[in-house]
């Protein structure tokens, strides 16, 4: 087989392998627009199709009519969008500062910093929750929502690693050149970090987004309720609405693809290209 | 114009030592080059002058005032990195004006510097570009440029043209002269490169784990080294060496050429039976029998570059030797030759590498 031959052979078996995989990936997410679309009765139909019906604006309005549905996707956009934002801000300056200051303690901070990775999120959300509704009595407040889960060593671990690979002449030359540490920052190593940040955001929006427990014990007022919280009040000891479930759960994808969308641009590679070398 | 001083000048990181006490000065104008092989400590030494590295003891002055607590941005000086270092999100003219701009200075100045540099590097057309869109020459221009417009009073080279291939390297050592004369600013410049400290210097300081071997102009390196490391470290080929005994009275054994003997014109001749080092450059050996004392060689790699030869070459006993002979051009590998050795243009040393006068 000539070279080219066989090139071509190599990706017509890769398409016939990732095909496939690319449509089961696919069902689930088909499934729940369908189910979106159907009487909550049809879904456990023997006689399931896989064509969507035209159920959707009647499930939504039952989902509008037992949660207030936009107004706790509201509260979860408010949420995501803002914590997203706090949290890329904080675990980017934690991580600048544990790559460009040599302090005593160092390796200390960062062991301890990564060392909360290994703690199962169910250990810290119980002391949390006391801490934060029992001592501050903060319940049902955009702070209590927004700021306990800000703080990521994820995120730390992830914004370190990409500006320690950065070339240090750059951020050498803008100091010599008498450019302020902070202008450093944010002219220099934040745009170069675009991918990183832009991985990071989704990686922490989703995060956000999807957060059930957490909102779940410390909002219990619809006013303050998010979007995953007012879906799993659907699910009844008698009765679970499968059709406003799902309605609910298309619509939460939504932001998400929207984001993905928007942020995907910057995931290419080679944006240093040019600068060393 | 602004000289630099160091004074006793230390680095230690932990227990490592790695600049010993260094002592010299920079005049102002002058262009000096610290040369030597890999972990020197050359580029730490620029690297605390710049300010980028503390010092951990002793005195760098700039302009006469003492700079060890002075911020970088406060030393008068700019950088030209090994890497260009240049912002890559930043077009060329952005790259130029960053420090500038970021220091509010006033923008018709900043503007005036950008084309000043631009017009003095030849960069203009390129004002507009991002560094990838440039090759490697060119991005060294705008590293170099980037300097220009800080209008420093001492330029700092970090091996700047490292990563040049060989012809762009002759081209922007040519430039980087030119502009020392046309800005006739003070300029401290590291390399590996001998060649490349040989063609640019006023001065050279040969460094070796972190001491100063020799401070001088490169030709006074190259015909007077002080030991025998400045003297195979300046020049290309490097110099030959042959293990010798002193036989007083300047007179030598080389024990490893057949006990052949030579006499060399010694002030301060070392005592008979003391272990020394003769050194030749590849270009003093001479026609056989018109020297001190004649070496039989076999050929192993034969260079012509034309002009002259040089003939990459072992002795009886297998010692590599570099002869440069102006009249080889046939010569070719198994060939056997004899040169001899010069007596007035052979240098001696000690077995401890310091030079016999």
């Amino acid at each position: 087989m000539t070279r080219s031959g066989s090139r071509r052979f190599r990706q017509i078996l890769l398409h016939a392998v990732l095909g496939p995989l690319a449509l089961l990936w696919i069902l689930p997410l088909w499934i729940m627009v369908v189910f979106a679309t159907m009487p909550s009765n049809a879904i456990f139909s023997p006689n399931l199709n896989l064509i969507p019906g035209d159920r959707f604006m009647e499930n939504f309005r039952e989902l509008q009519a037992a949660t207030g549905f936009t107004r706790t996707l509201l509260v979860s956009i408010v949420v995501a969008t803002v914590s997203t934002a706090l949290s890329v801000m904080l675990t980017s300056m934690a991580g600048w500062a544990l790559v460009r200051y040599r302090f005593k303690g160092r390796a200390m901070v960062i062991a301890l910093i990564f060392g909360t990775m290994t703690l199962p999120y169910f250990v810290v959300v119980i002391p949390q929750f006391i801490m934060v509704a029992r001592d501050f009595g903060l319940s049902n407040t955009w702070f209590a929502l927004i700021v306990p889960p800000l703080f990521n060593s994820l995120g730390v671990l992830f914004m370190r690693q990409s500006f320690s690979m950065m070339p240090h002449e750059l951020f050498d030359a803008a100091q010599v050149e008498g450019v302020k540490e902070w202008q450093i920052f944010t002219r220099i190593a934040l745009p170069l970090a675009k991918p990183t940040l832009a991985a990071l955001s989704i990686i922490l929006f989703l995060a956000s987004w999807n957060n059930y427990l957490w909102p779940l014990l410390i909002s219990n007022q619809p006013e303050m309720m998010t979007a995953p919280v007012a879906l799993g009040t659907l699910i009844g000891f008698t009765r679970v609405s499968w059709g406003a479930i799902m309605a609910g759960a298309v619509l939460m994808t939504l932001p998400m693809i929207v984001v993905f969308i928007y942020l995907q641009r910057f995931f290419m590679s080679g944006i240093t290209a040019g600068a060393v070398k | 114009m602004t000289g630099v001083t160091l004074r006793n000048v230390r680095k230690q990181f932990g227990s490592l030592q790695t600049i010993h006490g260094v002592s010299f000065d920079v005049e102002p104008g002058e262009f000096v080059v610290f040369v030597g092989p890999s972990g020197c400590g050359k580029s730490t030494l620029l690297r605390m002058i710049a300010g980028l590295e503390d010092i951990s003891g002793g005195e760098i002055g700039i302009g006469g005032r003492v700079v060890n607590e002075v911020e970088p941005a406060d030393r008068g000086t700019a950088m030209v990195f090994q890497t260009y270092a240049l912002y890559p999100h930043m077009t060329v003219a952005e790259n130029l004006s960053f420090g500038l701009r970021m220091n509010k200075n006033p923008q018709a100045d900043t503007e005036r510097r950008v084309a000043e540099a631009a017009r003095i590097l030849q960069i203009e057309p390129l004002l507009t570009r991002k560094p990838k869109a440039l090759s490697g020459g060119q991005r060294q221009r705008v590293a170099i440029g980037r300097a220009i417009v800080r209008e420093p009073q001492v330029f700092l080279f970090d091996e700047p043209l490292s990563n040049l291939d060989a012809e762009l390297r002759v081209q922007m050592r040519v430039e980087i002269s030119r502009l020392h004369s046309e800005l006739g600013a003070t300029m401290i410049y590291v390399t590996h490169d001998q060649t490349e400290a040989m063609t640019m210097a006023d001065r050279i300081v040969v460094l070796r784990a972190g001491r100063i071997e020799q401070i001088g102009a490169p030709l006074e390196l190259y015909d007077n080294p002080a030991n025998q490391f400045v003297a195979g470290f300046i020049g290309s080929p490097r110099m030959n060496f042959f293990a010798a005994e002193s036989q007083g009275g300047g007179r030598f054994r080389l024990p490893q050429q057949g006990g052949a003997e030579i006499a060399l014109s010694l002030t301060s001749p070392p005592a008979p039976g003391a272990m020394a080092v003769v050194g030749v450059r590849p270009e003093h050996f001479v026609e056989a029998g018109a020297g001190a004392c004649d070496l039989s060689l076999t050929v192993d790699v034969a260079e012509h570059l034309g002009a002259t030869s040089y003939l990459y070459a072992n002795t009886k006993a297998g010692e590599p030797v570099v002869a440069q002979r102006a009249a080889a051009r046939e010569a070719s590998a198994g060939d056997r030759i004899s040169v001899a050795i010069p007596s007035d243009r052979a240098l001696a040393f000690a077995a401890d590498g310091a030079r016999i006068y």
